[in-house]
């Protein structure tokens, strides 16, 4: 399905005029202090165009830090309960890295698996993702080890790769894409020859997940790689907050004696009580079998039972991470293991 | 905001402030309705969280009362608490929480008449000061609006 | 750096200790890694820089570390304060882990008693970081508007990751306040009320206990000073009440003591 345009970089405000004007809600990589994270922006000179990574994902634009799921009202002896308005906004999410694109998927598989999550769906159908190829990378990324790459194409509608200084070549991969092209034709003019290859960052692959994944189920009872590589853990939950894939979340209920709110928010395997039962056992009560966790279900469990990889290599979790937990390194480690 | 009447919740000692109130109420002493008392057994065991939570569910104001230094029928919990509100106080004023809106007082349990000078006093203050519109407050669970008799 | 690594090497092969931790090349320049180092061989990835933030007195409370054996750490004075501030607590034992500070100029400093912490303690100059002190005088000077301003865009930007209590050294409780769920004392949610409750709670928790080593902010992925409330109030405590944590082992934690002629104005 993929067509290509040019887009000019000058044409990006009016690109956003028309957008807004239609009803869409813009959101982009914005500098906070010394930090980029994703926010609502309305013109292109709030959004950051040229860089490596934000602090964290985009994940928000379909599962937030926090989103009501119920509202209820104490009546006598009953209970009037009103499920939550699933978030319609029509909402583009713009300059996300191919990383980001394909986080979705795997969110989208969490989520839709066994029952479908309206607040997840809702968000995930009315969101447009219009991505950025990456021109550079640093030691922190390792998309090529997990299935993706500067400028692959999974999971984004339209796909920009900034070819020159004033120029993107657009790959339009999707209807919602073609919608974005329709909503201001004339911006996009036809492409010659023009690639993408000789732009994109150069990120050698590091270890190969389909090797981990074969290694893994052997090495889960091998409990002291799991305690060395945890060593300094701290237990903290930053790499889950900022990790695309990451979905654990907590219910939590706002309420009074009139009524309330419940809750879900952002969680993390990481967090010491997580696993503790209402018995007070706690089957994960060491850090080390909390990080086994982590890399089981990311690189086994997830693609075992769902067919999709818990991991798009974006790094974060290694920039984040107080102690530098880098975890392309331990998955190489892990993947690269004797029996 | 001419309809705003100041809402003070009141964290208070049982053995000398709620006390004292209830000698201001015996005494005839008439004085500003907004306020709504929380009794706790001592000011020791008041955990600063309470006064978040009072804001945090719509308070105007707060106040915190108990006995006299040396007066404290458990010994020392006042000695602790008077400690915890100043690190506390000190706290607040940093991040920018209006303390105005934050009052401490010792009231034993014969001074029903300061008791009542009191509140009237800090409720004047928080209505001029009006609603503490900037404090976040909680996701629900506000308050009711205080029906003046 | 070599001195360093000579002295962790020595302490090894001695048998002294059984793990030293100290910090490793990161996967960049600007990154130090926690190492544990367990064989005489490991020291020799053993570095010293400004990279080296996170406080490691933190590991000797963590089981699969104390499972390794008698460790030592690599550390500055906010180090030694942090066990001296242990000892006060009740968390380690006399001469359970050996110190190897290192001063500004390089000077490796090896203790382990708590005697011998202490007397070292006595004679460094104490005080805030100026770079802390300054950012503390520049907001506090602020009208109050403004300081609500500055503090709420900060706690707009938590995502309630809890970095800064892992980071913590004095946060080890097995079970925080934020775990307390019957009832949620503190809101689980990023909303504005829970980033200021949370925060409030955890620079109150450490009132007079806080060593000054800055881990909280250095670990928050948003980059939010929530170092300068810990710092504010470690000055509060010490002016009003003399209370200086981690310089000597008596129990003398400034919110669970009291003086009967504790002075304040504020009280009506």
């Amino acid at each position: 399905m993929s067509e290509t345009r040019i887009l000019q970089k000058k044409s990006l405000g009016e690109l956003f005029a028309k957008l807004t004007a239609a009803g869409q809600r813009l959101l982009a990589p914005v500098k906070e202090g010394e930090l980029l994270n994703f926010a609502e922006v309305k013109t292109p000179e709030q959004v950051a165009l040229d860089y490596i990574q934000t602090r964290s994902s985009a994940k928000l634009a379909t599962f937030p830090p926090y989103e009501p799921l119920l509202r209820y009202k104490f009546n006598g002896k009953d209970v009037e309960q009103q499920p939550a308005e699933p978030d319609k906004r029509p909402t583009v999410l713009f300059g996300a890295h191919p990383c980001d694109a394909a986080s979705f998927a795997t969110l989208k598989a969490v989520f839709t698996w066994d029952s479908q999550d309206a607040q997840f769906e809702t968000r995930l159908a009315n969101l447009t993702i219009i991505g950025l190829a990456c021109k550079k990378a640093d030691a922190y990324c390792f998309c090529t080890s997990v299935g993706g790459g500067p400028g692959d194409t999974r999971g984004s509608d339209m796909l920009l790769t900034p070819i020159d200084a004033e120029r993107f070549l657009v790959e339009v991969l999707t209807p919602k894409g073609q919608a974005v092209v329709a909503a201001a034709p004339q911006l996009f003019t036809p492409a010659g020859n023009e690639t993408k290859d000789k732009v994109l960052a150069k990120v050698a692959p590091r270890f190969s997940a389909d090797k981990l994944k074969e290694k893994l189920p052997a090495a889960f009872g091998n409990n002291a790689v799991w305690v060395e590589q945890s060593l300094r853990c701290l237990g903290c939950g930053a790499c889950a907050f900022v990790c695309p894939t990451c979905s654990c979340f907590d219910i939590q209920d706002e309420r009074n004696r009139e009524g309330g709110t419940r809750l879900r928010c952002w969680d993390s395997c990481g967090f010491s009580l997580f696993t503790l039962h209402a018995s007070g056992h706690n089957p994960r009560h060491v850090q080390s079998e909390r990080w086994r966790q982590r890399v089981m279900h990311k690189f086994s469990y997830q693609p075992e039972r769902l067919g999709v990889l818990g991991c798009v290599g974006c790094g974060r979790c290694s920039r984040t991470c107080p102690v530098d937990m880098n975890l392309a390194e331990h998955a190489q480690a892990l993947a690269e293991m004797k029996a | 905001m001419a309809d705003y009447e100041p809402k003070v919740i009141a964290f208070v000692c049982n053995w000398c402030t709620y006390a004292g109130a209830d000698l201001t109420g015996t005494s005839r002493i008439k004085y500003a309705p907004n306020i709504r008392m929380v009794r706790l057994p001592c000011t020791g065991r008041i955990d600063f969280m309470l006064l978040l939570q009072a804001f945090g569910q719509g308070a105007d104001g707060v106040i915190v009362s108990g006995c006299h230094p040396g007066d404290c029928h458990y010994t020392a919990g006042n000695f602790h608490a008077r400690r915890r509100w100043i690190v506390f106080r000190r706290l607040l004023d940093f991040m920018g929480i209006d303390l105005r809106r934050v009052y401490f007082s010792w009231v034993s349990a014969a001074e029903g008449a300061k008791w009542a000078e009191l509140v009237n006093n800090v409720v004047a203050d928080v209505r001029k000061l009006g609603p503490y519109d900037t404090f976040p407050k909680r996701l629900s669970g506000q308050i009711r609006p205080l029906e003046v008799a | 750096m070599e001195a360093l690594q000579k002295k962790a090497k020595a302490l090894l092969e001695s048998g002294a200790v059984k793990v030293v931790i100290g910090f490793a090349a990161g996967t960049d320049a600007q990154t130090a890694r926690p190492l544990f180092a367990k064989t005489p061989e490991q020291t020799a990835k053993l570095v010293w820089d400004e990279s080296c933030k996170q406080n490691l007195a933190t590991y000797l409370l963590k089981p699969e570390v104390k499972a390794l054996g008698k460790a030592a750490v690599v550390g500055r004075v906010t180090t030694a304060r942090t066990v001296m501030q242990y000892a006060a607590e009740n968390q380690i034992a006399d001469d359970a882990a050996v110190l190897l500070i290192v001063s500004d100029d390089g000077q490796i400093t090896e203790l382990a008693k708590f005697a011998d912490i202490e007397v070292y303690l006595a004679k460094v100059p104490r005080g805030l970081p100026a770079e802390a002190q300054k950012e503390i005088e520049r907001l506090q000077a602020m009208p109050l508007e403004q300081r609500w301003a500055f503090w709420s865009a900060e706690m707009s930007r938590c995502i309630k990751c809890y970095a800064c209590r892992a980071a913590c050294p004095m946060c080890y409780c097995a079970r925080c306040i934020t775990d307390v769920n019957q009832p949620q004392w503190i809101p689980v949610a990023t909303d504005p009320l829970g980033n200021l409750e949370w925060n409030i709670v955890r620079a109150m928790h450490l009132a007079g206990r806080c060593v000054d080593c800055g881990s909280c902010s250095d670990a928050c992925p948003q980059g939010i000073r929530l170092d300068l409330l810990n710092r504010v109030l470690a000055q509060e405590v010490l002016t009003s009440f003399g209370g200086e944590p981690g310089y000597s082992t008596r129990k003398e934690y400034a919110l669970s003591t009291f003086k009967p002629d504790d002075k304040e104005e504020f009280i009506r």
